[in-house]
């Protein structure tokens, strides 16, 4: 691999590669805060309201119970999202800017 | 390569000796003598297919980046279920089934961090790794800081995360299948450790890679099962099910027993619906955050897992392989709810706790109970399976952790560091080789040293670490401009050494004044407890109160016991190993005080220090993470 073929700083300033930079940096982000966020409710929640916790809603199944299962749901749907955003947008936006390098670089 | 298939033989007959030799060396355990050939029979084929795949990958592993990483052949799916078979430990499969069997809601809520934890490794680490690494952490971390140095501090972190990981893992596992099957605990190290090693060695990353899919599709297979048996009675019903375990009497009378006082006004309906509500374990929520944030951070950070993210061929496999990952080990935390309440209600707390205090046999007796129970030919098949399984988790988790540590030692220390990267491909497949035996060797000898010693709270320490040391340099130097050198070493060795020295400090410890206080408890009570039991076992009349009476007394005895023998052992010590009569923080996990001062260090660390080459590197690094071009 000829490594030395390729000017970073040019593409670091190609407006392609800041819109890439920008709108993945800020959907990540998005994303991990959320997450993060959402998980520390689940002990907060069962450490201070747990009356809240203890409503039974579905037989014995109370808020508790279905809000340990919703942390698996957002969980697997964070994923997906980021995923099915990454897959769609930010791999083709990738692809464009190695397309225009010189050489191809791979 | 002549030679090492020659090697290969004489690995294989030593493994076929121990394993024959087995049946002869078990003493006694949860499977009963007449039925162990069947376990064995199960552990013979699991080992030798697991063996055959060696022989397979050995074939297959010459260079340096098959040895490591497999040739970044392996695609996300593949990559997916192994990075599921390294993490659902046997920490994570029998124990988090068995909190939730002793102690209901605070079970469950413990298993959803280890999930969570997949989301920063998803968001932040695993693509841009993928685009910047090539075997190691270390890797990462030299890409524009000075190579030497940090590559020095990654190893020696590597080395300490994988070390407690895997000292928990031997102690927990050897314990795990002297209970199961009743081989002796040294004669079990030894196994998994010679196993293990024959898996490294020989077959590297490939094999090692294998065996974790194989391992976690039967352990997925296994547990599918037994839900779905656990489960058919009730029509595939939540509330139906739940509703038989709150109404369940061994259920009830846990909740009775962990609340003490406070459950004389409950009504029995009330002591079930409680089996089901937060507080029943987890007493400390600010202890809660502290190991969430453990998980959260040190997952991502923990060397063993950041290496499968090098196995395949590009970002976007690693992409793919977190999102099955996650799939996996979610589905099979869901699962756990099923074995764990399942397990509460037809084998009883009280059973399970008395097997393995940390209620380790709830799914293996779930098991057993569900095929027919402990007499019957396919409960002890089905018990046989769990306990393969098992066993199959512990090396499984063992074989990555060697090859991460294995791999900070060889390609970091000596190729790196020692070599200065000038080492022929021979030399460094050679050297992995070394280092893995050397680690193979430790791990085994730590095993049998730490034999009796509690453990479990070093796997909680090993994500701290991991959270504490590798994650802040890692995640700074991908994403931060300044970051240097100077900030890499400052964070990694004090988020490490704090890490470790807050547990140290911590109530994990053990503090005789504390041992023998409880101790003295104990004795001065326990005369009044055992003329409160006569007179019931006096005044009872049916043989099974009789019966209840006797075990009391048998259990109190066993306390007295123990009571005394804890008195004599620290008679005369007043203080712990380092010097303090009482813990200094009630914390038992690190991570609140620690994650924050490694992030903190790396920050002041790369401020003070002066590195022109991190700066000129930046865009390159910077470009790279992001696109992926020139990766590996």
């Amino acid at each position: 691999m000829a490594k030395t073929s390729i000017n970073w700083a040019q593409i670091e300033a190609d407006p392609r590669f800041q819109e890439l930079y920008r709108k993945k940096t800020a959907f990540l982000w998005g994303l991990m805060v959320f997450s993060v966020i959402y998980y520390f409710l689940l002990p907060i929640g069962a450490a201070y309201f747990q009356t809240l916790f203890k409503l039974k809603v579905w037989g014995p199944v109370n808020v508790g119970i279905l809000f340990a299962m919703s942390e698996f749901v957002v969980a697997w749907l964070i994923a997906f999202v980021y995923s099915h955003k990454a897959n769609a947008e930010f791999d083709a936006m990738t692809r464009q800017i190695i397309a225009q390098l010189p050489g191809k670089g791979h | 390569m002549k030679l090492d298939m020659k090697t290969f033989s004489v690995a294989c007959a030593v493994l076929l000796l121990i394993v024959s030799s087995a049946p002869v060396l078990a003493a006694s355990g949860a499977v009963d003598d007449k039925f162990k050939w069947m376990t064995f029979a199960v552990f013979g084929v699991i080992i030798g297919i697991t063996m055959y795949i060696t022989y397979w990958a050995a074939k297959h592993t010459h260079t340096t980046s098959e040895f490591y990483a497999a040739g970044r052949t392996v695609s996300g799916l593949q990559n997916g279920w192994a990075i599921a078979g390294d993490y659902l430990s046997a920490a994570s499969f029998l124990g988090i089934a068995g909190l939730i069997s002793l102690y209901g809601y605070d079970g469950f809520m413990y298993s959803v961090g280890w999930l969570v934890a997949y989301i920063t490794v998803l968001l932040v680490i695993a693509e841009p790794c993928r685009n910047i690494g090539k075997y190691t952490m270390g890797d990462i971390l030299a890409f524009r800081n000075e190579p030497k140095k940090v590559k020095t501090v990654a190893a020696l972190s590597t080395v300490t995360v994988s070390t407690f990981y895997l000292t928990a893992q031997m102690v927990g596992g050897a314990v795990l299948i002297k209970t199961l099957i009743g081989i002796e605990y040294e004669v079990a190290v030894i196994g998994v450790g010679v196993l293990m090693l024959s898996y490294v060695v020989f077959g590297g990353m490939i094999a090692t890679t294998w065996v974790q899919i194989v391992k976690a599709i039967l352990l997925v297979s296994a547990s599918l099962l037994l839900v779905f048996l656990v489960w058919t009675p009730y029509g595939f019903s939540l509330p139906a099910f739940l509703q038989a375990v709150v109404g369940d009497v061994k259920v009830q009378t846990q909740v009775a027993k962990l609340l003490g006082d406070a459950a004389t006004s409950m009504s029995p309906e009330e002591l079930g619906q409680r089996f089901l509500e937060p507080g029943l374990f987890l007493k400390n929520p600010i202890d809660q955050i502290s190991l969430g944030m453990a998980l959260v951070f040190g997952t991502a950070g923990m060397p063993h897992i950041l290496m499968r993210f090098f196995t395949v061929p590009t970002a976007k496999d690693a992409r793919v392989s977190v999102v099955w990952a996650m799939a996996i080990i979610g589905g099979f935390y869901v699962l756990t709810l099923f074995l764990g309440m399942g397990a509460a209600m037809h084998v009883g707390p009280a059973t399970i706790a008395g097997i393995d205090k940390g209620g380790n046999m709830a799914g293996p007796l779930l098991a057993q109970y569900l095929g027919g129970g402990a007499d019957s030919m396919l409960g002890n098949l089905f018990l046989a399976f769990v306990a393969a399984v098992a066993f199959a988790t512990i090396v499984a988790v063992v074989a990555g952790l060697v090859l991460a540590a294995a791999s900070a030692m060889a390609h970091d220390l000596y190729v790196g560091v020692i070599k200065g990267e000038h080492a022929s491909p021979q030399q460094q497949v050679t050297a992995a080789r070394i280092a893995s035996v050397i680690v193979g060797v430790i791990a085994i000898t730590v095993g049998i040293l730490a034999k009796g010693q509690n453990v479990a709270h070093l796997v909680a320490l090993a994500f701290a670490v991991a959270a504490s040391s590798n994650l802040p340099a890692v995640f700074l130097t991908l994403y931060w401009k300044r970051c240097n050198t100077g900030g890499i070493v400052l964070g990694m060795l004090v988020g490490a050494i704090t890490a470790i020295a807050v547990v140290m400090v911590s109530p994990n410890m053990t503090y005789p004044l504390q041992v023998q206080a409880d101790a003295q408890k104990v004795i001065d009570g326990a005369a009044g407890k055992q003329d409160a039991i006569n007179a019931g076992l006096a005044a009872a009349s049916d043989p099974e109160a009789q019966e209840k009476y006797r075990n009391e007394l048998a259990k109190l005895d066993k306390d007295l016991t123990k009571a005394q023998d804890d008195l004599k052992k620290y008679a005369g010590q007043t203080t712990s190993i380092v010097g303090l009569e009482k813990p200094l923080t009630q914390l038992k996990n690190p991570g609140l005080i620690s994650i924050p001062l490694g992030f903190l260090c790396v920050i002041i660390g790369s401020l003070l220090y002066r590195d022109e080459r991190a700066e000129r590197m930046w865009d390159e690094l910077y470009v790279r993470q992001v696109t992926g071009i020139h990766a590996e």
